[in-house]
């Protein structure tokens, strides 16, 4: 952050921090990619090795606890330093979920390789890759300390919010169509669900960032546009 | 009696340099509190050269306030300022207006004897008097005049050891000297003699800073039970030792007062700078 301390060594430990959090959230943005690419692709190797490298995130996960609570206990960090460690556990743990989401995609794909292709996949993978874009932007801002960055992170998840009202409503379509869709168009929609709570997520991380920064957290509330709680089928 | 005690104080600051406008930031809310001693544009000088530079500063009645800062920032300076201690150093001038209860403490019709029962003074060192553990306590009320007969000083000296927590430790051998205790209990044995009056205001220097963690963690302890009955001003080096035992924290630097707010705001929260980069170990 701002100048170095008088101990190097505890810069060292902090920057280490730095380092994992980049790590795992790495990991967890190239996991999102894959499982997006196998899904689409209908790739069911590629979507076994997602399930199986969700434990590397886990590990990373564990590494973070571990240097957060060695920081905690024997360097006794205040102010700029307490919050990026706070910060950094917290990130961790919403990284930690967003892996769960890919790996549960991942899973889902291995069923929906008989799916009839339905026009679905191309707003699933525009949605995708908006919040693939999100975890991208909202590490940057993290290692860069930007507020601002995490700020315009924080408002772009409307978007996906409104993706997943559109997809719930072209899927309930699908269902309404056909009742031999329903198994598939089931598992669909707890994909589009994961992705927007992978949004909701990196929007966590986002305000951890100001958080880190600044001091406190943001206090208006962030933009949404999730009508999927309010629709019904009209059965007529 | 306190002003028998200080023989060295800390290295006095020089520097007269500073240019630069500080500004000072009132962090945090508080609960609304009386102030028991309010400074306002205070000033010290040392022969001349300013070692402190106007100092606004309010301590709250019933609180801890710890002063921050490093080496030759000013805080003893300042902690000196309250009981008068300054007037025993030679070409130290003090200006500005520090109000107790709403009367000027440099006033000329103050009368400093009385003034330091009232504010006591607790040092690094422990400094028992070569007397008894009893007569140690019992010095001051007795030239304050404070007890009318024996049994009431009997009382005033089980009351001040009990609450300073050593009377379990030295009920059996009073009268034994002072200075055979262990360092810790000798800085609770100064720490009863400064309560014996019925001080208002406690001030400490330093206080733990030659005590092992334990006698540490008692005095610590000790000040949390008594900041019921006193305002306690102290002055530390230990940051940890501010964030555990304060509710307010002033950091000073380079003779002025850079920022004062509740403890949990500046050791989470700072505004300056300064105060960030000192409190994390960026500067010393």
């Amino acid at each position: 952050m701002a100048s170095e301390h008088i101990v190097k060594s505890f810069d060292d430990e902090l920057s280490q921090l730095d380092n994992l959090v980049a790590t795992m959230g790495g990991l967890a943005e190239s996991q999102l990619h894959a499982a997006l690419d196998a899904l689409i692709s209908r790739d069911v190797v590629t979507a076994e090795k997602i399930v199986a490298d969700d434990k590397q995130i886990d590990g990373l996960e564990e590494e973070i606890n571990i240097q957060a609570q060695n920081l905690l206990a024997l360097r006794h960090p205040v102010a700029d330093d307490l919050r990026l460690v706070i910060a950094g556990l917290k990130v961790s743990s919403d990284l930690e979920r967003i892996g769960d989401y890919s790996k549960n995609i991942a899973k889902r794909t291995q069923i929906l390789t008989g799916a009839p292709r339905l026009g679905t996949s191309n707003s699933i993978k525009r949605m995708g890759g908006i919040v693939e874009t999100m975890i991208c932007d909202v590490l940057d801002a993290y290692l860069a300390r930007d507020m601002d960055k995490a700020d315009d992170v924080r408002n772009r998840d409307e978007e996906v919010d409104a993706l997943h009202s559109s997809l719930f409503r072209e899927l309930l379509t699908y269902m309404m169509e056909d009742p031999r869709n329903i198994s598939y168009c089931t598992h669909l929609l707890f994909v589009a669900k994961n992705i927007e709570r992978m949004g909701d997520h990196v929007t966590n991380i986002a305000e951890n960032v100001i958080f880190m920064v600044s001091g406190h957290r943001p206090s208006e509330a962030r933009p949404k546009d999730d009508e999927t709680p309010f629709t019904l089928v009209d059965s007529e | 009696m306190f002003a028998l005690q200080d023989t060295k104080g800390e290295a006095l600051v020089t520097q007269a340099t500073q240019t630069e406008e500080t500004t000072i930031i009132q962090g945090g809310k508080e609960a609304p509190v009386n102030n028991k001693v309010v400074a306002k544009d205070v000033a010290v000088h040392y022969s001349g050269a300013q070692a402190l530079f106007d100092i606004d500063l309010d301590i709250p009645e019933r609180r801890v306030t710890a002063l921050i800062g490093p080496s030759g920032c000013g805080k003893s300076t300042f902690l000196r300022c309250i009981n008068r201690m300054n007037d025993t150093i030679e070409g130290c001038a003090v200006s500005g207006s520090l109000m107790m209860d709403g009367v000027d403490i440099n006033s000329s019709d103050i009368d400093v004897v009385e003034l330091r029962a009232r504010v006591g003074m607790v040092f690094q060192k422990p400094n028992p008097f070569p007397k008894s553990i009893y007569d140690n306590v019992a010095y001051g009320p007795r030239i304050h005049g404070l007890a009318s007969d024996s049994t009431e000083l009997d009382e005033i000296v089980h009351r001040s050891l009990e609450k300073a927590g050593l009377w379990n430790e030295v009920k059996d051998r009073l009268l034994e000297p002072g200075t055979g205790l262990s360092g810790g209990q000798q800085q609770r044995l100064c720490i009863a003699r400064a309560i014996a009056v019925s001080p208002e205001v406690i001030l400490m220097d330093e206080p733990c800073s030659a005590l092992d963690p334990i006698a540490t963690a008692k005095i610590e302890e000790l000040i949390d039970e008594i900041r019921e009955n006193f305002t306690i001003v102290i002055v530390t080096h230990s940051m940890q030792q501010a964030a555990r035992v304060s509710q307010h924290t002033a950091f000073f630097h380079l003779g002025k007062l850079v920022e004062k707010g509740t403890t949990e705001k500046i050791f989470t929260e700072p505004e300056d700078q300064r105060t960030q980069d000192y409190i994390t170990g960026r500067f010393g």
